[in-house]
């Protein structure tokens, strides 16, 4: 993993605002931003303890070439995709979005923060809707649930038990989920096939090995 | 002149005949204004009444009107009859408007209507019709001062509406700062790359214009006269002096770049270093290809260095924003990545100020790919083959360094104005008592002179701030205190080349019509088409030279034998000499002691125990009385026993009305005028400043006259407090109720 980021500062000769820009999604807008502030201002999670660098600072570090700062940053884990500075930015700069991919960038590089639980929401929903095509949503919950352990998975599962069982009556969950059965897309080699190609073109429009 | 005939108007229209006793206004006009003729008419600005005045004037030889009907702001297409004296009496914004329709206001409005009726009546017959300035001159040249993009736009502006243009340069071409730049920035959609900097196509118009005649390598040595009747002296350098006849000027006189040697700590002096002339100079000799420092190495990465020597808290240097040079800076650095996108250009700012379309400019340098800093340089050192700038992050709040080939200075801008006007009173009054040191000063100070006028008050137009000229920011720019010499471009603020360009228009028109006016014996601005000018009655004038010093445009000179000279075209009409004149023998025709005196006495004094006070207000016409119209236009009432008496400026206030009113019974006096000092609002630049100082004395006389200091109120108005000043006038009268009917009332 460190090698990649080797290669990768080696590829941008440290211009760490040029790596960013080619990527991660929507990295290119980072240099629009005018530092006014307004998204700073805006963001809920500014006054929470995870929250370091709000948005504007993200994109100044960047600029400053603050390649590990940025990078190893709970920073963009912490956005919970409101979309207030999107639509305040003055600029216009997708910023919901460029967190998400500098987070994703991160992530690829192997410096996102360990036990992040964005991070593990993010996997763990995306490995369980990519296998059918579908969500299964008594896996994702359990999988969330017990992601801490046996006792505490209980006791979440116990506290939600009357929504789970409304959802059930009203048709809005299948317990048969549980044992792999409920919604399935038809075709899900077809997916697979589809994310793979997916995959391959974005590696080669980045320049990243496959 | 025909013998005196006295009429007076009162209309009944606008529901003044149904809100105020018509017959008991005729009766006050016959009976205390004692107007020879007396009519009523239903709407006297129709047709029918204009006809009926006219008619009057006609046949019965009505040479004194009094108009008792709307503000003397209104209607005045219609009630223009320019052969006869005309005083105005405001019964419609100044009464019915300003007073609620009910039945216990009715006796109050109804004396208030009648004061007004009486002071009309009393107005018009202290004034004469005026007759028009005779010294006129006629001259429609315009000169312009100053060869640059300010110079050449106005000198160009003029031609094309047909004036005959006299362009002077310093130096041997025309073009000034701009010719010196590599491009512009833009000025036309869609603003995101540096243009053309337009200098050969205003060149080459100029050359093709045959109402333009330019003298280069040429100053003007000295400039006499007045405004229509300017004789100019032009030096060119080895050739004979020419003498131009001159209507009006525009100084266009351009800036130099602050000495960037006054800056060391950011790197005065280091080979690496340059202004941003000296960039343009590098990118000049670049010609579109890579730019290169001056040893020849080709430049890969500039660090801009914005508001170096500006913006200065400490005073040490230049203390404001020269306004062009973030563009500036952002031109330059798409300079560098033009010719070559993988050159690093940052530019370290603590604000980026692009005021207008610049903003679009701004985003596309950093489309471009312009890095923006936002940092507080601390200093600029040689290391290496470049440079070391270390600032402080602003927004990561973290001292930091860049490394960079070339460092650019974003130094400001320095007008190129004469003389500060006091600073060189000052040396002369020094050099006259035999101080050499002072003498040589003088001669220094001299040599900086642009225009050389030969007036009393200094060879130059007033500075304000900063050593700029003198402007009126909020409502006329380029108006300088030296009627028809106008300051166009960055001579009077720091600006870029497109409001530079604007403004050498605006001064051209501005130009244009002082001479038009000069010309017909009328004064130029705020009281433009006015006819009446200040004569002094010398007999009794004890040559104190107070009107000399006071007058704001510098327009009286002395005789031979020590009296006031007046200039009549260099007059603005302000009155400020007839307020400062202590014997008060100065008067204009249609506005003197006398007229407002008159209107003072006009008003019927209650005694002490009707619990009706009366409170006199000198409200200023420019500002205050149109305020006051716009309230009654919004129906916002203000109290009944204050009576207004419009002054062209509260510097054209003499004390004795304000004497004259508390000895008469008036409970108060109330003035109103324009903002003084550093952002002043005065019409008349220092008009309300002077006139202010002078009621400041007042207050002793006050206590002499066993007065309370609160007799006299002094109010700053502005023509927005249209909602305010309503009240602020009823607070006053309720302090004057507070207080008590005053003490002189029926002596
Ligand atoms: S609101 Fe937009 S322009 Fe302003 S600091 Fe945030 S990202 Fe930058
Ligand atoms: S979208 Fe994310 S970064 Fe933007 S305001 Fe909301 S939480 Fe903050
Ligand atoms: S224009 Fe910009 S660089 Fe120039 S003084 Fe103003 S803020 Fe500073
Ligand atoms: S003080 Fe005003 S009115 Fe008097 S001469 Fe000067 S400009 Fe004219």
């Amino acid at each position: 993993m460190s090698d990649m980021n080797q290669q990768m500062t080696a590829r941008y000769k440290n211009n760490f605002l040029k790596e960013i820009e080619q990527q991660a999604e929507m990295g290119e807008w980072v240099k629009m931003c005018m530092q006014c502030g307004v998204c700073s201002g805006s963001c809920p999670t500014n006054f929470h303890p995870g929250w370091q660098h709000p948005p504007q600072e993200i994109f100044m570090l960047i600029r400053a070439g603050k390649r590990d700062e940025v990078l190893d940053s709970p920073s963009m884990w912490m956005c919970t995709s409101c979309y207030n500075c999107y639509v305040r930015c003055p600029r216009k700069l997708p910023i919901t979005h460029i967190m998400h991919g500098i987070a994703e960038y991160a992530y690829r590089m192997g410096r996102a923060p360990k036990g992040q639980p964005t991070l593990h929401l993010s996997k763990t929903f995306w490995n369980n809707c990519t296998k059918t095509g579908r969500t299964n949503e008594v896996q994702l919950t359990q999988t969330l649930y017990f992601k801490d352990g046996i006792v505490s998975g209980i006791k979440k599962a116990l506290a939600m038990q009357d929504v789970a069982i409304g959802l059930v009556k009203a048709g809005r969950l299948n317990i048969m989920e549980a044992l792999g059965g409920g919604h399935k897309c038809k075709g899900a080699k077809g997916i697979h096939a589809m994310l793979a190609k997916a995959r391959e073109l974005e590696n080669q429009r980045k320049g990243r090995a496959a | 002149m025909a013998e005196m005939k006295t009429a007076a108007y009162i209309c009944k229209g606008c529901e003044l005949g149904v809100r105020l006793d018509a017959a008991a206004l005729v009766k006050a006009a016959t009976k205390d204004g004692k107007m020879n003729l007396v009519r009523e008419h239903d709407f006297l600005c129709s047709a029918d009444g204009v006809a009926l005045i006219n008619n009057d004037i006609a046949n019965e030889g009505v040479t004194h009107v009094a108009l008792c009907a709307c503000s003397r702001r209104a209607k005045t297409e219609a009630f223009n009859f320019p052969t006869v004296a005309i005083s105005r009496g405001n019964l419609r914004e100044g009464v019915i408007w300003i007073r609620p329709d009910s039945d216990e206001a009715r006796e109050t409005t109804q004396e208030m209507a009648e004061d007004y009726v009486r002071m009309a009546c009393a107005e018009v017959k202290a004034m004469k019709v005026p007759e028009g300035n005779p010294n006129t001159g006629t001259s429609k040249t315009l000169l312009v001062v100053g060869g640059g993009m300010s110079g050449m736009t106005a000198a160009l502006e003029g031609a094309k509406t047909g004036y005959k243009v006299v362009l002077v340069e310093k130096t041997g071409a025309l073009g000034g700062m701009a010719a010196k730049l590599w491009k512009r920035i833009p000025n036309r959609e869609p603003f995101k790359a540096p243009m053309d900097n337009g200098v050969a196509d205003l060149v080459a118009q100029i050359d093709a214009d045959a109402n333009i005649k330019v003298y280069l390598n040429a100053v003007v040595a000295k400039t006499a006269g007045a405004p229509g009747r300017f004789k100019v002296d032009i030096a060119v350098e080895s050739g004979p002096t020419v003498t131009e006849d001159i209507g009006a000027i525009i100084q266009a006189t351009g800036f130099t770049t602050y000495d960037m040697a006054k800056l060391p700590n950011l790197g005065a002096g280091q080979a690496n270093v340059v202004d941003q002339l000296g960039l343009e100079a590098l990118a000049r000799a670049a010609n579109g290809g890579p730019i290169k420092r001056a040893d020849g190495k080709e430049v890969k990465s500039v660090v801009f260095v914005q508001c170096a020597g500006q913006r200065d808290a400490t005073k040490t240097h230049l203390e404001y924003c020269s306004g062009h040079c973030c563009a500036t800076s952002v031109k330059q650095a798409m300079y560098f990545k033009d010719a070559n996108p993988d050159v690093d250009t940052v530019v370290l700012y603590t604000d980026l100020r692009m005021p207008g379309n610049n903003e679009d400019f701004y985003r596309a340098a950093q489309n471009k790919g312009v890095i923006f800093s936002k940092g507080a340089v601390a200093n600029v050192s040689a290391s290496g083959d470049g440079c070391t700038v270390k600032f402080k992050d602003l927004i990561l709040n973290e001292e930091t360094s860049a490394d960079a080939d070339l460092v650019v200075l974003a130094t400001g801008m320095v007008p190129t104005t004469g003389p500060d006007l006091d600073q060189l009173n000052e040396a002369n009054r020094a050099a006259e008592g035999g101080d050499a040191a002072a003498k040589e000063q003088v001669i220094q100070m001299m040599s900086k002179s642009v225009l050389n006028l030969d007036y009393r008050q200094g060879p130059d137009v007033p500075q304000f701030k900063h050593g700029f000229n003198d402007s009126h920011f909020i409502c006329f720019p380029y108006e300088t205190r030296r009627t028809a010499i106008y300051a166009a471009g960055p001579v009077r603020r720091p600006m870029d080349i497109a409001q530079a360009q604007e403004d050498a228009t605006g001064a051209a028109m501005k130009a244009i019509q002082a001479m038009e006016n000069a010309g017909l014996g009328r004064a130029a601005h705020p009281r433009s088409g006015d006819l009446s000018f200040p004569t002094a009655r010398l007999e009794g004038c004890t040559q104190c030279k107070r009107c000399t010093v006071e007058c704001p445009f510098g327009a009286i000179d002395e005789d031979e034998k020590r009296f006031p000279l007046f200039n009549e075209s260099r007059c603005r009409r302000c009155g400020t000499c007839m307020g400062a004149c202590p014997v008060r023998v100065i008067s204009f025709e249609n506005y003197s002691v006398n007229t407002v005196g008159a209107q003072i006495k006009a008003v019927d004094i209650p005694d002490e125990f009707s619990e009706k006070p009366r409170v006199l207000i000198l409200a200023c016409e420019n500002d205050a009385y149109p305020a006051l119209d716009m309230a009654g236009m919004n129906r916002n009432a203000y109290d009944p026993f204050v009576r207004v008496i419009p002054v062209r400026c509260l510097g054209s206030v003499n004390t004795i009305w304000i004497t004259d009113a508390l000895n008469s019974g008036y409970d108060g006096v109330m003035l109103m005028g324009c903002k003084h000092g550093e952002q002043y609002q005065c019409h008349f630049v220092k008009g309300s400043e002077l006139g202010r100082y002078r009621m400041s004395k007042i207050y002793d006389t006050l206590k002499g006259m066993n007065l309370e200091e609160d007799r006299l109120m002094d109010l700053e108005v502005a023509i927005t407090d249209i909602e305010t000043l309503p009240k602020k006038i009823n607070d006053y009268a309720a302090r004057i109720v507070e207080m008590g009917p005053s003490p002189f009332k029926g002596l």
